[in-house]
């Protein structure tokens, strides 16, 4: 009897990339709890979704279409199937931490918010950051089943595995009162040509130190040549330089790329909470005293107006 | 109209970086950091007097009630909700480390009973625990729709209903709710555009950040009403979901050299790291 549920998110159609880190969480929290896992995927278009999960070694895709995403209405959908698991789990995105807390609640299950790592002590122990990632918990939860929210920058995205999990519906569950009282009322998508923070290889970036949102133009060139998402602080996104979507840290994105290059931002550990599991961290600011450069891998102490656009001919000779 | 915003007190948040860890796991401590009201808190109190006032004429349209649950000194952070504008507080004493986010709607369950607030705003989460649970779960108890993450909030004139503008993956969602409803903030709630509320006209701006507390504002403070309770005083028993079985610091990461230029940069990055 497969023990973890994962729920898969849909963004348009499809699966998000970041749902594959809540499979590998499961596999690892299956292999301690015991049993295998099952995918519930829900939504506009999750049977059609469905079979593109069916190669990661699920028991069976649960799939069931529904509206557009509300809490309200997910929220007993995902109860009502997660009946007989011992975990459940989503990814901690925006609708992840929205609705997981919310079926906690329904299913009166202890959570645990986004997780880092899983151990085995006589049970499934949950790992997760608290004190803006200063502090490691180590969590058990008392109740029969476990509602999990898992870091996607700390889980590697499954690879496929081969195979054919059966593609089964999901059951159906009645609307509570809730649901009537709210109303999706629009979604503005933010379009852009490069890779979602979340996902990219290597990011750059820049923080209060670029002045001006024209400048981000040397922070877009510098991510372009490494086919690179571009991030940016708080102080930049609240002075107007760059849309908020691309904010790193406590209140923005957690991102772990390979490379991750920090222009004109101090480092403040709001910040740092976001980006410090990244493999390899470049910082270049002129304040040699900058706390960014505790975390730094490399580090450069320069005026970044002369040091980015030099770095850009620079990497023009070694990179395609 | 009336709002209920939830508090907490936490370690200075700028300072999280220095709390300390027993050498046995057992808890963690922050000898020597000040405390502070949860800055998403801070905020939510910001967006809750917004919504309760017009601020061109000062006239308030309903009641803000701050409550907290923490320990006996947590009543300076209530207060100083207070002393920014807020109507009355409550403090629940409890022990912190006998909180998790069960406990703590236990609790807020029965104050929604005997207060019977039409909103409760509340921060999108505590930057100790930063677990970013407790107003989703008391939504769905109370049966109540959400909002969570808002960044900004626009009420119709006569305060029953909210569009909610969250900042989510791959753009911005917008949702209208009915209330009694349950809505989360984010810290660009506070912005001047952050909240709407339909009789604070246009023209009239407000200041980036939450408002600081006026000398009056502290000076009225001490004369507003402050309950104070317990947990069996609603009749709950702190049984939490979780345990903690111990704290650990993160993996540190090891110091890093500072390179001279961009040519010894692109060297290492392409020779070293391997990462272009
Ligand atoms: C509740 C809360 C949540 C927060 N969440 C986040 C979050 O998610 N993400 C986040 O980023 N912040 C967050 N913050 C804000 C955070 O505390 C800092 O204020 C912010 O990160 C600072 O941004 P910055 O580094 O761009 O600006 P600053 O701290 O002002 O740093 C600018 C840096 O640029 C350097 N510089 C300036 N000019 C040049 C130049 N010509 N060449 C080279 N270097 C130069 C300076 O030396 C300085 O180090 C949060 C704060 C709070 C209270």
């Amino acid at each position: 009897m497969p023990n973890v549920l994962v729920i898969a998110e849909l963004f348009e159609g499809k699966v998000r990339k970041g749902s594959l880190s809540a499979i590998t969480f499961a596999r690892e929290a299956a292999a301690i709890v015991g049993g295998g896992f099952d995918l519930l995927v829900l939504g506009p278009g999750a049977k059609a979704a469905a079979p593109s999960l069916a190669k990661y070694g699920a028991g069976k895709v649960l799939a069931g279409e529904a509206g557009e995403y509300v809490a309200e209405a997910y929220a007993p959908l995902v109860a009502k199937n997660a009946a007989g698991y011992a975990v459940v789990c989503a990814t901690a995105t925006a609708m992840g931490k929205d609705l997981m807390p919310r079926v906690a609640e329904h299913l009166k299950a202890g959570m645990a918010s986004d997780v880092v790592k899983v151990a085995n002590q006589g049970g499934l122990v949950l790992v997760r950051p608290m004190y803006a990632g200063n502090v490691l918990a180590h969590v058990k939860v008392k109740t029969p089943v476990a509602v999990v929210t898992v870091r996607q920058a700390e889980f590697e995205a499954a690879a496929e595995t081969g195979g054919a999990s059966p593609v089964a519906d999901a059951a159906a569950s009645p609307a509570e009162a809730a649901a009537a009282r709210v109303a999706v009322a629009g979604f503005e998508k933010v379009v852009s040509a490069r890779p979602e923070l979340t996902d990219a290889r290597v990011i750059v970036s820049g923080g209060r130190g670029l002045k001006s949102g024209d400048n981000f133009k040397i922070i877009e060139q510098l991510a372009d040549l490494l086919h690179g998402a571009v991030g940016a602080t708080r102080a930049a996104v609240d002075a107007g330089f760059v849309p908020n979507d691309l904010q790193v840290g406590q209140t923005g994105k957690i991102v772990a790329p390979q490379l991750y290059i920090a222009v004109g931002l101090s480092g403040a550990l709001q910040h740092l909470a976001g980006m410090k599991g990244s493999k390899v961290i470049v910082a270049i600011n002129k304040d040699p005293e900058a706390p960014i450069f505790t975390v730094a891998d490399y580090g450069l102490v320069a005026d970044l107006f002369q040091a980015v656009p030099a770095l850009v001919t620079e990497l023009k000779k070694v990179v395609a | 109209m009336k709002i209920l915003v939830p508090l907490k007190r936490v370690a200075d948040p700028d300072n999280a970086n220095k709390v300390k860890i027993a050498s046995d796991g057992s808890k963690v401590t922050s000898e020597g950091l000040e405390w502070k009201l949860n800055p998403f808190d801070e905020y939510a109190v910001e967006a809750a007097l917004r919504i309760t006032e017009n601020a061109a004429t000062n006239a308030r349209l309903g009641e803000v009630v701050v409550v907290s649950l923490g320990p006996a000194e947590a009543k300076q952070q209530v207060t100083q909700a207070l002393a920014m504008g807020a109507d009355r507080g409550m403090l629940v004493e409890a022990a912190d480390e006998a909180l998790d986010a069960s406990v703590v709607v236990d609790v807020l369950e029965k104050v929604v009973a005997e207060e019977k607030p039409d909103l409760i705003l509340a921060g999108k989460q505590v930057v100790d625990g930063d677990s970013n649970q407790v107003a989703q779960m008391l939504a769905q108890r109370l049966g109540w729709p959400q909002a969570t993450f808002a960044a900004k909030i626009e009420t119709d004139a006569g305060l029953k209903t909210a569009l909610v503008v969250r900042e989510v993956d791959g753009g911005v969602s917008k949702l209208k709710l009915t209330f009694p409803a349950v809505i989360s903030v984010d810290l660009r709630i506070v912005a001047p555009e952050g909240v709407k509320n339909g009789n604070t006209p246009a023209e009239k701006k407000y200041n980036d950040g939450p408002r600081y507390p006026s000398l009056k504002g502290i000076m009225q403070a001490k004369k507003k009403p402050l309950a104070l309770k317990k947990p069996g005083d609603f009749g709950v028993t702190p049984n939490p979901r979780l345990e903690v079985l111990k704290f650990e610091p993160p993996p540190a990461r090891k110091a890093g050299v500072k390179v001279p230029d961009v040519e010894t940069l692109v060297a290492k990055l392409k020779n070293e790291a391997r990462v272009i």
